[in-house]
């Protein structure tokens, strides 16, 4: 799937400059634990989270996160932004819940990533 | 002073000879963590990655170092009043320690256990308390050490083998 797929199946806004909208994402998983995602991200993966803080990006300098939805309207400051443009990872932002994004993306066929 | 230490049996001699032959590090990298600064943690545990990146280690490693020493160092920032991380790295291994001002851990074997948490709001509201660091760092080491007496200081250090 790609994020094109994903930003319009979430009837989600893009919020960082030159995105690459046909980036390929293979699998997704969603939390708003931290070492949960850590532990649970063992190749590229979207992130589905409400947690809007800058700890959310120094994750993805360990972790290998494709991109990032922030679900339930979660608006993440604009030094976030520039720490992710900065690192060239997407991030979205959607007005659904942590559960009917993941259900729609889901039944689009976006895998759960491996555990 | 209490003490836990956890060592996968297969790496019990080449960890014990290291501490025997106590070698030069290769590359020393130090880091200081401040007190409850959430825009800096994280820091020494990325560049610690991106070094060894550059050295070539493979990826999966990689990931282990980059997740225990997170993990710790948001520890460190999150539970103390400030600390420091030693990163040592050799041909085979990397050894890194945590050295903190305080206040030092009450019970080791409770904080040992998955899901037990003495994080308070701040630090919850972020996302981190859910009582997964000290076991996410055993489970990601190969050996691990962690001192602590209340009232004083804590350190935990740990090693991961490149091969």
């Amino acid at each position: 799937m790609t994020l094109q797929e994903i930003t319009s199946l979430l009837e989600a806004e893009v919020l960082t400059r030159e995105t690459d909208m046909n980036k390929p994402i293979p699998c997704a998983f969603a939390s708003d634990l931290i070492s949960d995602i850590l532990m649970c991200t063992k190749e590229p993966t979207l992130l589905l989270t409400g947690l809007a803080n800058t700890q959310v990006i120094r994750l993805s300098d360990m972790i290998d996160i494709s991109a990032i939805v922030f679900v339930r309207g979660k608006q993440p400051t604009q030094e976030l932004i520039e720490m992710a443009e900065e690192r060239g990872l997407p991030l979205l932002r959607t007005k659904l819940t942590m559960y009917r994004s993941s259900g729609l993306l889901f039944n689009a066929g976006l895998r759960s990533c491996k555990i | 002073m209490a003490e836990y230490i956890n060592l996968d049996p297969q790496y019990s001699a080449s960890v014990e000879s290291f501490f025997n032959s106590s070698p030069e590090a290769e590359v020393s990298l130090e880091f200081i963590i401040p007190e409850k600064d959430f825009n800096v943690a994280g820091k020494g545990s990325a560049e610690v990655k991106n070094l060894l990146k550059r050295l070539g280690i493979d990826p999966e490693i990689l990931r282990r170092v980059a997740v225990a020493s997170y993990e710790a160092e948001i520890n460190v920032a999150a539970h103390s009043r400030g600390g420091k991380m030693v990163s040592d790295v050799y041909d085979e291994l990397i050894h890194i320690s945590f050295i903190d001002e305080g206040p030092g851990i009450k019970d080791i074997a409770q904080a040992m256990q998955p899901g037990f948490s003495t994080a308070d709001d701040l630090v919850r509201e972020m996302g981190f308390g859910a009582g997964l660091g000290l076991p996410n760092i055993k489970k990601n080491s190969d050996w691990m050490k962690l001192t602590s007496e209340y009232g004083q200081h804590t350190n935990l250090e740990f090693i991961i083998f490149f091969e």
